[in-house]
């Protein structure tokens, strides 16, 4: 990257999707951006799968009776779809596809640091979803996907050992893509470009990398044990050979907690870049904004005992876990807070990204606080384990994740692919999958409270009505996503071509063409100033190549 | 009988009011900042929505003052939840000491359970109202979770260790019962009834003709144990002590041989009787026969609770 080619005034880029179009040249690049369209596409087929399970499964709740399914199936379906949207969807879904497609682009560099391990992460990552598929297709696997023991070790007879090997390998993936990052952001910043003056999209994926890097070889490791005493009967969580069946509990929320974080923090990115370019102003509180993700990531190592409030732990690891919980509050908060102060004398429009980040407001402020509902000890004793907890990890995961995923999706999908999308289905569609999700999830708050436990396949017959209404919105919400899939793909061959910057937005990945060339730019950017300069005009690089002033060289 | 549509389930026990108090607190200050945070954003975006010619809104100025204030007032909220949260949570973990004890063993899929005077069920409880109930609970196989909604409680079941529940039913009632921690295919089907009785009912049952014939006790029971297992030989201070005197080691500490200390519990109990070189007692020499796959956790249960028992006697 030191020396930037200098375009001269014939070079008519080629973009990365046109300079060569073979199968090979897809499978063995080591471009960051095809790299991102390849996880892309493998997302899709998951988040499509997970879907389907979750789809099937609620239509079986629609009556206390089973009449759909077998108890056994409705197990596996359950826990197909938590490990495949968890491990294979959300976890992944922002850092590597926009992360992947946008982190060098935003810090002015040509790729990630370690362009092989990239493609290499994209392999890992496959060869896990093929092993849980696996699983799958053998049989399935019925222990949720949580893996508790002495249930997952011991007693589950199904495929717990394929399963536990892909999100295990899958893991591996996470940690290469966040160490590539944290790399990247270190080393490769463009000349000019200083921490403040980073998008807080960056900021985010580098707290979320950490993240990945701390807490996931404890997840690896907590998987090798189940793997251990399936296999050799070691006596890690067997009680009869001195084990403890809660060990595994604590390490596995050490890492699944944090994962939360995983999966949320790199949305509150993308929602702080909407916010600040459909506002045309810089986000409120910054410096905040940049903090509280990393605290956020440290905090979130130090809760994980707020899912064992009722699992035999003491009273007073109860209290210490409660306490610390209601601390993660407080940064969340004023990053919503932030948000709307943006908003404040700003210049509001209401193109379809900023929709979803408003449908991110929404469903993570309502996610958000009844998380205190789980953090407070009294009554989390009474909703644990029941549908309350499955609507307010749904209200965070994908309210939050789901929302800032589609959010970001749609404000790059421009610099992606150089198609625009058609606005008016767009704003539908995110109004559609907006009524739908709140349709589908908030019935279950009331079915918690009412005692209705999860993973449950026949119930209470007084809870159908609510299981009802949460299958219709569930239908609400498949339709949207389908339409929101049909536009996507119709744009990718009928859509507008799009202009470099189509929201007249600040950042460095709007200063290359759309999309941008195999190297991201032509020469390499100098920054001068932060990335939310919107009372400054655009400083526009495309298409024309600037000369690198003196003393700017790298 | 439970209505859905109403904020709050049935209220049967002392405890709902208490936390369904925190409950009621809590959906308040969400519904008041779900309303605000959707009132801002839909204010500030028709208030300030792009118009043309509009001019172009200045930087935010660098001043954490409204963080801060916000932080600060948010803080005091969670720490009065907290408070109050843990207050409930801790009078929730407590039994009274002249609490009734029923022993419980969770089983895919199954609860059984036995009261005071030997009386076994499966899947339903019958206790009285007003009356304090203490479960003493372990499981057989994998974890389960006892709980009773209209309760408000709800506690881990495991294998290896023993759990404690405890309620006061205020109204005789039939109030669902559930196990809520996955353990495997019948899940949905583990759970029944809990019958609330009026004491003068609970007595009728207790020794009606319906449900299992009246046997003897736990306390009985773990008694015929002890003299079966033979354990009557080395544990009684007149033959020469062996083993340690039980009579009234219940709840107590005590010395083991590497000079730590441990309060005899039924955690340490059982654990002594599975096996028994794990912790021995100072000045006792490790002989005691392991025990482990000879006694049923029922059994174990029956032992430990005629143990308990012998610390009545002391005093």
């Amino acid at each position: 990257m030191s020396h930037a080619a200098l375009a001269t005034a014939d070079d008519t880029p080629k973009s990365y999707l046109s300079n060569r179009f073979s199968i090979q040249s897809w499978l063995f690049t080591v471009d960051h951006k095809r790299i991102a369209i390849l996880y892309l596409i493998s997302l899709t087929v998951f988040f499509l799968l997970g879907g389907a399970a979750a789809a099937i499964f609620r239509l079986d709740l629609m009556t206390p009776q089973a009449d759909l399914l077998q108890s056994e199936t409705y197990n596996k379906l359950f826990t197909m779809h938590g490990i495949v949207m968890i491990f294979f969807f959300l976890v992944p879904s922002i850092p590597a596809v926009l992360g992947n497609f946008l982190v060098p682009i935003m810090i002015g560099a040509k790729d990630v640091a370690f362009p092989k391990l990239n493609l290499l992460s994209w392999y890992v990552f496959m060869a896990g979803g093929l092993l849980a598929l696996g699983a799958i297709v053998r049989g399935g696997v019925d222990t949720g996907w949580t893996f508790y023991t002495p249930y997952s070790s011991m007693y589950a007879n199904s495929h717990v050992i394929l399963a536990v090997a892909g999100a295990f390998i899958a893991g591996f993936s996470s940690i290469m893509t966040a160490l590539n990052f944290i790399v990247t952001i270190h080393k490769m910043r463009a000349p000019g470009l200083t921490w403040f003056r980073l998008p807080l999209f960056i900021w985010a994926m580098y707290a979320t990398s950490l993240v990945v890097i701390l807490g996931t070889p404890v997840v690896a490791i907590t998987l090798v044990m189940i793997f251990i005493e399936r296999f050799f009967g070691f006596g890690l969580f067997d009680p009869a050979l001195g084990g403890d069946p809660v060990l595994f509990q604590h390490l596995f929320w050490f890492y699944s907690h944090p994962a939360v974080y995983i999966m949320i923090l790199p949305s509150m990115g993308v929602v702080s870049e909407l916010v600040s370019c459909f506002s045309r102003r810089r986000l409120y509180g910054y410096t905040f904004v940049a903090f509280s993700s990393l605290a956020i990531a440290v905090i979130g190592f130090f809760v994980w005992g707020h899912h064992m409030f009722v699992s035999s732990q003491s009273v007073y690891a109860g209290l210490i876990f409660s306490f610390l919980t209601f601390f993660v509050a407080i940064p969340t908060a004023i990053k919503i807070l932030n948000w709307i102060m943006t908003m404040y004398k700003g210049s509001v429009s209401f193109e379809t990204p900023m929709l979803y980040a408003y449908g991110f407001l929404g469903l993570f402020t309502i996610g958000g606080l009844t998380g205190l509902f789980l953090s407070t000890l009294a009554t989390d004793i009474h909703l644990h384990d029941t549908y309350f907890v499955v609507a307010h990890f749904h209200y965070v995961m994908v309210g939050g994740g789901v929302m800032g995923f589609l959010g970001g999706l749609h404000f790059w999908w421009p610099k992606i692919t150089g198609r625009m999308y058609p606005e008016g289905w767009a704003k539908f569609a995110a109004i559609v999958i907006f009524v739908g999700f709140n349709l589908t999830f908030f019935p279950q708050f009331q079915l918690g409270y009412h005692g209705m436990p999860r993973r449950y396949h026949t119930y209470a017959e007084e809870f159908q009505i609510l299981h009802v209404m949460s299958t219709a919105g569930a239908s609400v919400l498949g339709a949207g996503y389908l339409i929101m899939a049909g536009y996507m793909i119709w744009s990718l061959f009928k859509g507008k071509r799009a202009p470099a910057n189509p929201w007249d937005a600040r950042g460095l990945e709007w200063e290359t063409s759309s999309p941008p060339p195999t190297e991201n730019f032509l020469t390499t950017p100098v920054v001068t100033q932060e990335a939310y300069a919107y009372d400054k005009p655009s400083v526009t690089w495309v298409p024309t190549a600037h000369p690198i002033p003196e003393g700017h060289r790298v | 009988m439970n209505n859905v549509f109403r904020l709050l389930p049935e209220q049967a026990s002392t405890l709902a009011p208490q936390v369904d108090a925190i409950y009621i607190f809590l959906v308040a200050i969400s519904v008041f900042f779900t309303l605000l945070a959707a009132g801002l954003v839909l204010v500030f975006g028709v208030r300030f929505r792009r118009r043309a010619g509009g001019v172009t809104p200045e930087r935010p100025h660098e001043d954490s003052r409204l963080e801060l204030a916000a932080g600060g007032l948010l803080l005091v909220i969670l720490l009065v939840l907290f408070g109050w949260g843990a207050k409930v949570y801790f009078a929730a973990a407590r039994p009274p000491a002249d609490a009734m004890e029923i022993l419980v063993t969770g089983k895919q899929w199954m609860w059984k359970l036995q009261h005071p005077n030997g009386k076994r069920e499966i899947n339903t409880l019958h206790i009285p109202a007003g009356k304090p109930i203490q479960l003493t609970m372990t499981s057989e196989d994998v974890i389960h979770s006892f709980y009773i909604p209209a309760f408000r409680v709800k506690q881990d079941v495991l294998p290896g260790r023993y759990t404690r529940l405890w309620f006061q039913a205020t109204k005789p009632g039939k109030y669902r019962l559930f196990c809520t921690e996955y353990c495997g295919t019948e899940h949905s089907m583990m759970g029944g009834w809990v019958y609330v009785l009026t004491p003068a009912d609970y007595e009728k049952w207790l020794v009606g003709q319906t449900g299992v014939a009246m046997t003897e006790t736990p306390v009985q029971a773990g008694e015929r144990l002890f003299v079966q297992l033979g354990c009557q030989t080395c544990h009684n201070p007149n033959s020469g002590a062996l083993g340690p005197n039980l009579v009234g080691v219940f709840g107590h500490t005590v010395r083991l041989a590497d000079g730590t200390e441990v309060i005899a519990d039924e955690d340490y109990l059982r654990e002594s009787i599975l096996n028994p070189q794990a912790k021995i007692v100072a000045g006792y020499a490790p002989v005691m026969p392991v025990f482990k796959g000879i006694v049923t956790e029922d059994q174990l249960m029956q032992l430990v609770a005629y143990i308990k028992s012998l610390a009545g006697a002391s005093n």
